[in-house]
């Protein structure tokens, strides 16, 4: 009996890790697949040889290496402002007082709650004005804090004893002294985990490059690759899984890699 | 309370004074740079979109004609801004029931610590990280009318092909499967992870007092976790809300509108055709169905307090 149930519950295991697995497999599988293997109907399961062709042509189909820079610029010089200005402003919230807290704190909280769906086109007509479009400042400048990442460092400042703090004070400790000695080491869990929201957000941002960017020198990778599709040109579903695959497949074997660290650091924010 | 604050204000010498004014101006300090990024590409952009939603600009004139309500006014009799918002409400019902009907049921089941149990923790989880264009171009192909893989399946079974994409009936549907699998092993995670802190001598009693397995989960479980059963259900609407990559890459808001959603209404009327007015006026209205909701958000999150005691 129980031997039975645990042959039915590993094969409803085998089921949902199937319906998970398969779409990546697919895209691996039309990746490798030839032309007329991929218009084939019914579809083609296993390409019949693994030759990179498809790679090769899906990378030459427009200015990838410049999209590969324009994402790693942007996204790494949004990683850099925010942790410079979210950590003063959290530390500000947590254990500061000061007249207009609350407003401020308010417009965190409001800016926290606002996609940036909804603000997309009095920022473009901001940017546009500015002669900004085309450039990476749109791509930077409304990232370059985050209110949902000053919004859980508040949370875990708030914990740190005050003796701490009032020691540090007594030793005549500057205020940046005090972040940089006390609060960034204990609040390290959850800098990180901000952090690897905001990567995941910005790597693979498709909406904002879209809305601020014409030319195609200014694009971000996802950008690219979803542009191979919706030219009239027609690029065929294996090179544009090929383009996929090059997007998808370093992300996924960093995840597989520290899959446990990332799980941890991403339900940091939900239970607490 | 900073202890500058308490200290002894008589016999300060004018250099202690003029530390204590500069102490005073270390917190605006450290808010400025934050506090500049929300003005200006938060909050000034709102208040410019209220102000656009009340005016018929054409980008380039100087003035900008006042038109009062007109905009609203016109949205009302606007038929696809009123599918639009049908549209949204069908699809954050729908994808909002998905992934709580689905992610607790699964976390349950999936919270064991056996290595079997642990990869499909990490496999579920895992289109969390890819880009959501990935997705719908890969789902894209799958829904294929001609020679995609899920109408190979549904032939399997004897039935028809299904314009998963191309029926105006089926369309918004789909956009809901692609979405769901894509953030169901992220909610899952986060069910498992409040499971975790729920104490183990509830169970234990329930086992005394041989409660079934059902009981077990009503009683017990779901209230325990009533917190993050919230924060699911509130994080998705939102997250419903603003659903664009899909719609963009995958209908483009077709069939007929049918997978046109407020946010997509916005992108279309506001990008594409460039009427700013209707487009803003209908941004405003997002603006006050996410302000509902965050009201409703921070009142469950106070709420969350009494039940952790």
């Amino acid at each position: 009996m129980k031997k039975s149930l645990k042959g039915v519950e590993y094969s409803l295991l085998a089921i949902v890790m199937l319906l998970i697995a398969f779409p990546f497999l697919w895209m691996l599988s039309a990746s490798f697949q030839t032309y007329i293997e991929i218009i084939a109907t019914p579809p083609t399961w296993f390409p019949s040889s693994f030759d990179l062709s498809n790679f090769m042509a899906a990378w030459q189909s427009g200015p990838f290496l410049t999209y590969t820079m324009n994402s790693v610029v942007t996204t790494f010089v949004v990683l850099v402002l925010q942790f410079i200005t979210m950590i003063p402003a959290a530390y500000a919230f947590a254990r500061l007082e000061f007249k207009g807290k609350n407003i401020c704190w308010s417009i965190t909280i409001i800016c926290l709650m606002i996609p940036m769906q909804l603000i997309f086109l009095p920022n473009y007509l901001l940017f546009s004005q500015w002669g900004m479009i085309d450039t990476y400042w749109p791509l930077i400048l409304p990232f370059a804090t985050s209110a949902f990442g000053i919004f859980m460092l508040r949370q875990s400042f708030k914990q740190i004893p005050e003796e701490i703090i009032e020691s540090a004070r007594l030793d005549n400790a500057s205020e940046w002294k005090i972040i940089r000695t006390i609060f960034i080491p204990v609040a390290k869990p959850t800098i990180i985990t901000v952090l690897l929201f905001t990567f995941i957000s910005r790597w693979n941002d498709y909406f904002w490059p879209l809305v601020m960017t014409t030319a195609e020198d200014a694009r971000t990778l996802p950008m690219g690759v979803a542009l191979l599709r919706t030219t009239d040109a027609g690029v065929p579903w294996n090179e544009v899984m090929a383009a996929n695959v090059i997007l998808v497949i370093p992300i996924l074997i960093v995840y597989f890699i520290a899959q446990d660290k990332i799980i941890k650091a991403f339900t940091y924010t939900g239970i607490k | 309370m900073s202890t500058i604050n308490n200290m002894p204000s008589a016999n300060v010498a004018p250099r202690v004074r003029q530390r204590k004014w500069q102490q005073a101006l270390v917190p605006y300090a450290l808010i400025f740079p934050a506090m500049l990024v929300f003005g200006l590409f938060f909050i000034a952009p709102l208040v410019f979109m209220g102000i656009l939603s009340f005016s018929k600009w054409n980008l380039i004139s100087d003035d900008i004609p006042w038109v009062g309500f007109a905009n609203y006014q016109a949205l009302l009799q606007d038929a696809v801004f009123l599918e639009a918002l049908t549209n949204t409400l069908m699809y954050t019902a729908i994808y909002v029931i998905a992934i709580v009907g689905i992610s607790i049921p699964l976390g349950v089941w999936l919270n064991k610590n056996t290595l079997i149990h642990r990869i499909a923790q990490a496999a579920i989880f895992s289109p969390h990280v890819i880009s959501l264009v990935s997705v719908a171009m890969i789902w894209m192909f799958i829904m294929d009318p001609t020679n995609g893989v899920l109408n190979v399946v549904v032939s399997w079974f004897g039935a028809e092909g299904i314009g998963w994409l191309t029926n105006p009936q089926i369309a918004l549907y789909s956009l809901i499967i692609v979405t769901v699998w894509k953030g169901v092993g992220y909610y899952t995670i986060i069910v498992i992870a409040a499971l975790a802190a729920v104490p183990k001598t509830l169970y234990e009693a329930a086992a005394l007092d041989r409660a079934s397995a059902w009981r077990t989960f009503t009683r017990i479980t779901v209230p325990a976790i009533t917190p993050t059963i919230y924060f699911v259900i509130i994080i998705n609407i939102i997250n419903a809300i603003q659903t664009f990559e899909t719609i963009n890459i995958m209908t483009q808001g077709g069939p007929i509108n049918s997978t046109t959603t407020l946010v997509y209404y916005i992108y279309e009327e506001g990008f594409l055709n460039f009427d700013i007015g209707p487009a803003s006026a209908a941004g405003m209205i997002l603006l006050g169905i996410l302000m509902i909701l965050t009201y409703f958000y921070f009142r469950l999150l106070g709420r969350k307090v009494q039940y952790e005691q």
